[in-house]
């Protein structure tokens, strides 16, 4: 993996019963490429969630993947409406979720704290009106032998 | 914990993967309807148990390497789920008891429990 490994995802809002597509590909290219269970565990989280957002919060949008041997970083990006209050948002328990998606089971307000969890590091910008952009960054961190 | 031995105590129907049932072990069991959670707190190897059964249970469980799952209170999912489960090998169960009590007895068995971090 001399250069980073780049792949694009585009993510379609009235897909509510297939989020998780653009995840479980990522999941796969992350496994295909060899790395540690326990990071493809915290990515897959990462980006079902981030994914979960932008279709249930954001409106659609897109997803974007760039391994590199040191980190997976994962972005969502949407032009939906935007995060009035940041803050508020990552705190567990607040949530916009429609009563639809309370119904499934989803909306309870943790993906942005479990993002959190999940990931080494962690940019959410918003701006109302123009819409959202969540990057995350998890590391691998190289077993070494001997 | 082997699924036959949960299919046992929780005197199960099997819909997927009859033939994995002694093959899948699971380590902890999760039981929810609120994905949010079992996304948040549910341990690798889990066994999750629900009374949901939209297709999107399917996708969360498989995001999560969960190996199986039972559905609880005699809710079984729709063929678009078992479709999806036997694409990816995941054994389905399902029993007529409540979640609390499908719980008890495989806590009671010896099935652990996930930690719940203090936040
Ligand atoms: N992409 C987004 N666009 C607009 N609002 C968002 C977006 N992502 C998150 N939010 C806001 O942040 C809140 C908390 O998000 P989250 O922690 O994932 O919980 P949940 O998705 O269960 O509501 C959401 O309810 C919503 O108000
Ligand atoms: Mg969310």
């Amino acid at each position: 993996m001399a250069s980073p490994y780049l792949e694009n995802f585009v993510v379609d809002e009235n897909e509510l019963f297939s989020i998780g597509e653009a995840a479980a590909q990522i999941k796969a290219i992350l496994k295909m490429l060899g790395i540690p269970s326990d990071v493809i565990r915290r990515a897959s989280i990462v980006a079902y969630e981030a994914e979960m957002n932008l279709v249930i919060h954001g409106g659609g949008g897109r997803m974007e993947l760039e391994v590199r041997p040191e980190r997976v970083k994962i972005s969502a990006l949407d032009a939906g409406p935007g995060i009035p209050d940041i803050e508020k948002a990552m705190m567990e328990g607040f949530s916009t979720a429609s009563e639809k998606i309370r119904e499934m089971g989803f909306g309870a307000g943790m993906g942005l704290p479990n993002i959190k969890r999940n990931s080494d590091s962690l940019e959410l910008l918003s701006e109302v009106g123009k819409g959202t952009t969540l990057r995350a960054e998890i590391l691998v961190k190289q077993e070494r032998e001997g | 914990m082997k699924l036959s031995e949960i299919r046992s105590l929780l005197q199960a129907d099997v819909l997927v993967g009859e033939e994995a049932l002694d093959t899948t072990e699971v380590e902890k069991g999760y039981a929810s309807d609120l994905m949010s959670d079992v996304l948040a707190f549910a341990s690798p190897a889990v066994l999750l148990l629900t009374g949901l059964t939209h297709v999107q249970i399917f996708r969360t469980a498989q995001m999560l390497d969960i190996p199986s799952i039972v559905f609880v209170r005699g809710k079984t999912p729709g063929e678009d789920l078992l479709q999806l489960a036997r694409g990816a090998k995941m054994p389905i169960l399902a029993t007529c008891m409540s979640m609390f009590e499908a719980s008890g007895r495989l806590y009671g068995a010896g099935l652990a429990a996930c930690n719940i971090p203090r936040r």
